[in-house]
C-alpha cells in the first residue's frame, strides 16, 4: 500500500511534467523540445517569489499561469505561426518545429543562465510528513499530487464539456476537417500551445518545491514528458495520466521491491513494450 | 563590383582591428579557463569553480597584474563552457592552445572533464593543476602526465575517514555499528562505494541497506525507506548535487533515526544550510574547511563582495588555492610552461588553506576529507595534515 501510495504520488509528478507537452503536440503539433525550460522558469519564478516575499508557490502559481501563457501565445505567433503557414504537410511541421524549438532550448538555457546564474535553486516549502493509511509521505508532494489532479481534472472537463475544448479535440483528431465546421484552427492552435506552456509553468512551480534544479536541467524534463506523451498517446489526457501513473507505480515498485539501480531500465523496457505493441500510445488512435 | 569592394574594406577593418587587438594585449598574460556553464554539471561549477576564477582574476588585476621578470601584466581571462562535455573540454582546450594562445589554462571541473583534458594539456605542455579531480590513480596520471597536479584529495582517504569518524563515534559508545550505506550510480558514487565498503567491513561495521539509485531519480523515498526500514544508527550516502538535497529532505520528510547522517559533494554548499535551516544541524559531509581561520574569513568575505555569492566550506577554497599557486609559481618562473612545472614540483606555496606543497606523485598531502554542520557553519571535522579541525556532535533529529 505505501509502495502504490508512493508511486501514486510520483505519478502525479510526472503528469504534470507531461500534460504541457501533450496540449502542445497533440493539438497545435509542435513537439516543443523548450518545454522543459519552460517547466524551470516556472520554478525560479516560485523560488524567487518564496525566497523574497515569503510568497507561497500555491499563490505563485495563479502569477506563473497566466505569464506563461502570455509568453508562450507570443512564442507561438511570432515564432511557430510561420513555421506553420509555410508546412505543406505534418511531416514537414514536425521536423521544423523540432529544430526551431531545439534552438528556442538553448536561448532559454541561455536567457536563464545570464539572469540568475547557473547555481541550484531549491528551498524547503512543506516540507513536512503527512500521515496517510499508516504511512508518511512529504507534504509539498502530496499538495503537488492534489494540484496535479485538479489540473487535469479541469483540462479533461474543459476538453469534453466545453464548446473550446470540443473544438481544440477536434482539431486534435482532425486538423483539415475542422476548419470546415468553422473552427478558426489558428486562433485555437496557438490557444492550446499557450494553455500547454502555462500547465507546464505551474507544473514546474509546484516541482520546485521539492526538487533541486538549475537553469540546464530542463533538458531532463522534456525527456521525461516526450516518453509519458507518446507512452499514453499523443493528444489525450486520460493516456497521458495513466501513462504517468504507470510509470509512476513502476519506478517505485521497483525502487522499493527489487533495486533502485533498476528504475530507469524498467521505465524504458515499460516504454519499448509499449511502442512494441501499441505504437499509437496506450489510448492513441490508429493512424492511416 | 562595388559590393565587392566593400567587402575587401570590411574583411580588410577586420582583420586589422583583430591584429590591433593581439598587438594591444601582448602585454597581457592570457589565461584560459575552460569549465561548466550547463549541462548536469554546471550546478556545481556554478558555486564552486568560476566564482573563485572571478575573484582571483579581479584581485589580480587590482594590485596590478602578475609581477613576471621584473614587469607587471594584466591577467586576460578566456572563458569556455564545455557543456558538461569532455569532447568540447578537448576542443575548448585546443582552441586555447592553438588559436588563443592561451599562456596557461586553469584546469577543467570535475573528474572526468579533467581526465579527459589532461593528454592535451600534456601534448601542449601546460601545467594541470586539478583541483575537483578525486581518484586513487594519482600516481599513475602523475606518471603518465608529469604536469597534471592534484589538490583535492583521493577517493580512499575521503571514503576512510568518514569510516574513521563514525568509528570513533561507536567506539565512544555513542552509537551502534550499524551503517545503511547507498551511492548514486554515476563514477564518483561507485568510486567512494567501492573504496568505503570493504573498509566499514574491516573496521567491524556491519552494512544492513546497501544500494544504488541513477543519477536525476525524482523520487528518492523509497530508498530512504528502505533504509530507515534496516534501523541504521548511521546513514551514509555517496551522492551528488540534487541527490544530496532530495535525500536530506526525505530523510527529515520520514524523520529518518539515525545518530549520524552523511551526504557527499554539496553538502558544503552554502545553499544546503540555507535551504534546510536548523534541520542540517550535525549533517555530515564531503570536505570541509577551518571557517575561523583568518585567511579563509578573508578569503570569503571577498568572494562575496566581488561574485555576490558566499563560496562553498570546501572546495571553493582548494580552487582559489590553485589559482594562488599558479599565480606564485608564474611569478617565480615567468611564463615558461616546463619552468613553472618544475617550480611547481619543488616548492611549497602559501595559500588560503594554509602551505601546498606536491609530493612526488604530484599530489597535496594535506587536504579536508570530512566536515559537519555545526552552528550554520559547515566545519571540518576530520583532514590529512590540516589544523583546526572540531569535534563532531551526534545527529539529534531534524528540527
Amino acid at each position: 500500500m505505501d509502495i502504490l501510495i508512493t508511486g501514486i504520488l510520483l505519478g502525479g509528478t510526472y503528469a504534470l511534467i507531461a500534460m504541457g507537452l501533450n496540449l502542445q503536440y497533440g493539438v497545435a503539433r509542435i513537439m516543443n523540445l523548450a518545454n522543459g525550460e519552460i517547466l524551470v522558469a516556472g520554478g525560479y519564478f516560485a523560488f524567487i517569489a518564496f525566497t523574497a516575499t515569503q510568497l507561497s508557490p500555491i499563490l505563485t502559481i495563479f502569477l506563473v499561469a497566466p505569464l506563461a501563457f502570455v509568453l508562450n501565445w507570443l512564442i507561438y505567433r511570432l515564432m511557430l505561426q510561420p513555421l506553420v503557414n509555410r508546412a505543406k504537410n505534418r511531416g514537414q511541421l514536425e521536423t521544423d518545429s523540432i529544430l526551431a524549438t531545439f534552438g528556442l532550448s538553448f536561448v532559454g538555457v541561455g536567457v536563464m543562465l545570464s539572469l540568475f546564474g547557473g547555481d541550484y535553486f531549491s528551498y524547503s516549502f512543506m516540507a513536512v510528513p503527512v500521515e496517510l493509511l499508516g504511512n508518511t509521505y512529504g507534504a509539498n508532494r502530496v499538495l503537488s499530487f492534489v494540484m496535479a489532479f485538479l489540473i487535469c481534472g479541469a483540462l479533461y472537463f474543459w476538453l469534453n464539456h466545453s464548446r473550446a475544448g470540443l473544438s481544440i479535440r477536434a482539431i486534435a483528431t482532425a486538423p483539415a476537417s475542422a476548419r470546415l465546421v468553422g473552427i478558426d484552427v489558428k486562433k485555437l492552435s496557438a490557444l492550446a500551445f499557450a494553455l500547454g506552456g502555462a500547465v507546464t509553468a505551474v507544473g514546474g512551480a509546484l516541482i520546485s518545491t521539492y526538487l533541486t534544479l538549475d537553469a540546464s536541467t530542463g533538458i531532463v524534463f522534456t525527456l521525461k514528458a516526450l516518453i509519458i506523451v507518446i507512452m499514453g498517446g499523443v493528444g489525450d489526457v486520460r493516456g497521458t495520466i495513466v501513462a504517468a501513473l504507470l510509470l509512476g507505480v513502476l519506478e517505485t515498485v521497483v525502487a522499493s521491491l527489487i533495486d533502485p539501480g533498476l528504475t530507469l531500465a524498467a521505465a524504458y523496457v515499460m516504454f519499448l513494450g509499449i511502442l512494441l505493441f501499441r505504437p499509437q500510445g496506450l489510448f492513441g488512435k490508429q493512424t492511416t | 563590383m562595388k559590393r565587392r569592394s566593400f567587402l575587401n574594406l570590411v574583411s580588410a577593418l577586420t582583420i586589422a582591428s583583430a591584429m590591433a587587438a593581439t598587438a594591444a594585449s601582448a602585454e597581457n598574460i592570457r589565461i584560459g579557463a575552460v569549465a561548466p556553464k550547463t549541462g548536469p554539471l554546471a550546478g556545481g561549477a556554478t558555486v564552486t569553480q568560476w566564482p573563485s576564477i572571478q575573484l582571483w582574476v579581479s584581485q589580480v588585476n587590482a594590485a596590478g597584474g602578475l609581477t613576471v621578470d621584473g614587469e607587471k601584466m594584466m591577467i586576460e581571462l578566456i572563458e569556455y563552457d564545455d557543456q558538461t562535455n569532455p569532447g568540447e573540454t578537448i576542443k575548448a582546450v585546443q582552441r586555447l592552445a592553438t588559436q588563443d594562445k592561451a599562456h596557461f589554462i586553469i584546469a577543467p571541473y570535475g573528474t572526468g572533464l579533467n581526465l579527459a583534458a589532461a593528454p592535451l594539456f600534456d601534448r601542449y605542455g601546460y601545467p594541470q593543476i586539478a583541483v575537483s579531480a578525486i581518484t586513487d590513480h594519482q600516481a599513475d596520471l602523475a606518471e603518465k602526465f608529469p604536469n597534471m597536479f592534484f589538490t583535492l584529495g583521493t577517493t580512499t582517504a575521503l571514503a576512510a575517514d568518514v569510516v574513521k569518524v563514525l568509528s570513533e563515534m561507536r567506539d565512544a559508545g555513542q552509537m551502534g555499528d550499524k551503517v545503511a550505506m547507498v551511492n548514486v550510480a554515476d563514477a564518483f558514487g561507485i568510486e567512494l562505494a567501492a573504496a568505503a565498503k570493504p573498509l566499514f567491513e574491516e573496521a567491524g561495521f556491519n552494512i544492513v541497506y546497501e544500494t544504488s539509485y541513477p543519477l536525476g531519480t525524482q523520487d528518492l523515498s523509497p530508498v530512504i525507506k528502505s533504509a530507515a526500514a534496516a534501523k541504521p544508527d548511521a546513514f551514509v550516502a555517496w551522492s551528488y548535487p540534487p541527490d544530496t538535497f532530495g535525500l536530506t529532505e526525505q530523510a527529515m520528510i520520514e524523520n529518518l533515526d539515525v545518530k549520524a547522517f552523511y551526504t557527499a559533494v554539496a553538502t558544503p554548499f552554502p545553499g544546503y544550510g540555507a535551504r534546510f535551516g536548523s534541520a542540517a544541524e550535525g549533517v555530515l559531509g564531503a570536505g570541509g574547511v577551518n571557517p575561523e581561520s583568518p585567511a579563509f574569513k578573508e578569503y570569503a568575505a571577498a568572494h562575496e563582495a566581488v561574485t555576490g555569492n558566499k563560496p562553498d566550506y570546501w572546495a571553493s577554497a582548494t580552487t582559489y588555492a590553485s589559482l594562488e599557486i599558479l599565480g606564485q609559481a608564474i611569478e617565480a618562473a615567468g611564463l615558461d610552461r616546463a619552468a613553472v612545472s618544475a617550480h611547481l614540483k619543488q616548492s611549497t606555496y602559501e595559500t588560503v588553506l594554509g602551505p601546498i606543497s606536491f609530493d612526488e606523485n604530484n599530489s597535496n598531502a594535506d587536504f579536508w576529507t570530512v566536515g559537519q554542520w555545526q552552528g550554520g557553519v559547515f566545519k571540518g571535522v576530520a583532514s590529512r595534515g590540516r589544523d583546526g579541525s572540531v569535534p563532531v556532535i551526534l545527529k539529534d533529529g531534524w528540527k
